[in-house]
């Protein structure tokens, strides 16, 4: 049977596409202006890739941000709990996620069969979410992907006293003005933003137990940087790619919702 | 008897001439890299056009964030102080004075003798600084001191819903691309502001009469609409809010020199 998640973000898109609970294919874009566009486009490439068509999906769920304007969709999730069913099935021990995006970033609790039951959001203020890594990776003049390779070259991470993204930037400006090396500032930049997530993270009490999904869990130094700052040792989801994780949950829940409906 | 404040903030720098209560001279320039620089031009600003030299102050105080790094100064007093000395001098009936600056925002209260009774103070979050306005003007294109006057000409004020200054900017190019007006956006801004404000200004507990204080209050759009908010009537001042700081550090600096003198 096939399933099919979709994960319309700020930033990206995400399509996942299942066979009775293996993926069979997977697909990430930039977010479109319109969410309905995105929706499309991710997931025409997920099946072109799987060598299906629309038709061959038996069940889609949506989620993310743009979540109501996945047209193909027959349900919608909350990623919260996308999220979360994605991260237990591929790592069944797991009791915490955290979960970065583009413009906020969660914490969850599970329980032993993936269910929410604790969770804390901040999407009110930029700190803490992809969003101040992108505007610091705008200030310094880098790609956002290039700043873990560059970070790990950091000697004397520098410190960065301002949570706010907008004094954060002129504080980043004025140490490269000061002559501060490239990979100390980034690394100094990954601190930060690791201590903001931690600290929501920590509102909820800490599962040593825990894994990262996101984008921003694919940078090295933002991974290492939040192990540092909860003081544990986060589990790697192997092979999958973390930005898909949210799609993976809804194509999983389409899975679940569509078999318990055969009789 | 000549004494003199010298406020040196984030993004500008003020002087203040004082003999006896009356203001002689003033200048407000914008601030350098170095405090002690700052310091120096813009009292040399003040100093020049009142005909006056450095020989010719009896005394002198710092405040603002550069005030530990101003050569020429006795003393110096924090800006909570500072504002509210130099309200106090120019509106004895003032109790509570709101300072929006180029970086920070504070909100003091004050017992019938001017001495500060209670404050708070944002310095961490850019929403409801002058910052926040500083951004959005850039985004809409517009000088920093047309943002009030072009919200006053809103038809159809619209709103922000973030309080956050990223996700603000991304609203108002949304609002942009919308083919929303200039005015209708710089009124919302302006309110987004003043509700901000509002909520520090809240929690130090609103008692009349209310003036506002630092850069922010040259904004006719951000008073009128914290007045609003507040449900107060915000009391103008017979001068530059913007050099109420110095100003107050003036006053100080007259007293110390009394003190000596005495």
């Amino acid at each position: 049977m096939i399933t099919a998640g979709c994960d319309v973000g700020s930033l990206s898109a995400k399509a996942v596409i299942l066979d009775s609970g293996s993926i069979v294919s997977s697909h990430v874009i930039f977010a479109r202006p319109e969410p309905e566009d995105s929706a499309r486009e991710v997931m025409g490439a997920a099946l072109e890739k799987a060598g299906l068509r629309l038709e061959d999906i038996e069940c889609c769920v949506g989620t993310g941000y743009g979540r109501n304007h996945v047209p193909f969709a027959q349900s919608v999730q909350s990623e919260i709990a996308c999220h979360g069913r994605g991260a237990q099935w591929l790592l069944p021990g797991v009791r915490m996620v955290i979960d970065i995006g583009g413009q906020d970033a969660k914490a969850i609790k599970l329980d032993e069969s993936g269910n929410v039951v604790r969770y804390a959001y901040n999407d009110k203020c930029a700190s803490g979410t992809g969003r101040f890594l992108e505007v610091m990776a705008g200030a310094l003049g880098l790609r956002i992907e290039d700043m873990g390779d560059i970070s790990s070259r950091a000697k004397e991470p520098v410190t960065i006293s301002n949570q706010c993204v907008v004094f954060a930037e002129t504080e980043i400006i004025s140490l490269i003005n000061e002559g501060r090396h490239q990979p100390d500032i980034i690394a100094g930049l990954h601190r930060a933003m690791a201590h903001r997530v931690a600290s929501l993270a920590k509102g909820i009490e800490i599962d040593r137990e825990l894994t990262m999904t996101g984008g921003v869990a694919k940078n090295r130094g933002m991974f290492q940087a939040l192990e540092e700052a909860l003081g544990v040792k986060i589990m790697e989801i192997g092979d999958a790619d973390p930005q898909i994780i949210g799609a993976l949950g809804a194509a999983l829940i389409a899975w679940k919702n569509r078999d318990s409906e055969k009789p | 008897m000549i004494a003199a404040g010298c406020d040196i903030g984030s993004l500008t720098s003020k002087a203040v001439i004082l003999d006896g209560r009356k203001i002689v001279s003033q200048a407000v320039i914008g601030s350098t890299f170095r405090p002690e620089e700052s310091a120096r031009e813009v009292m040399a600003a003040a100093l020049g056009p009142a005909g006056l030299s450095f020989d010719d102050i009896g005394g002198c105080v710092g405040t603002g964030y550069g005030r530990e790094r101003i050569p020429f100064v006795g003393k110096t007093v924090s800006e909570i102080a500072c504002h509210a000395k130099g309200a106090a001098l120019l509106m004895p009936s003032v109790r509570t004075v709101i300072d929006v600056g180029g970086q920070d925002c504070k909100a003091i209260r004050l017992d019938a003798g001017g001495r500060v009774v209670k404050f708070f103070t944002n310095d961490k979050c850019a929403a409801g600084t002058g910052r926040f306005l500083e951004v959005m003007a850039k985004l809409l294109g517009i000088s920093l001191s047309d943002l009030g006057k072009l919200s006053l000409q809103a038809k159809n004020p619209l709103s922000l819903a973030s309080t956050c200054t990223v996700w603000a900017q991304a609203e108002v190019i949304h609002h942009l691309n919308d083919g929303k007006t200039k005015a209708d956006i710089a009124s919302a801004i302006n309110q987004a502001m003043a509700g901000r404000v509002s909520i520090l200004a809240r929690s130090v507990g609103i008692e009349k009469d209310v003036c506002m204080t630092g850069g922010v209050a040259k904004n006719a759009g951000v008073v009128e609409a914290l007045g609003k908010c507040l449900d107060v009537n915000i009391r103008r001042l017979r001068c530059d809010p913007q050099i109420i700081g110095a100003l107050g550090a003036a006053v100080f600096a007259g007293e110390m020199m009394k003190g000596v003198q005495s």
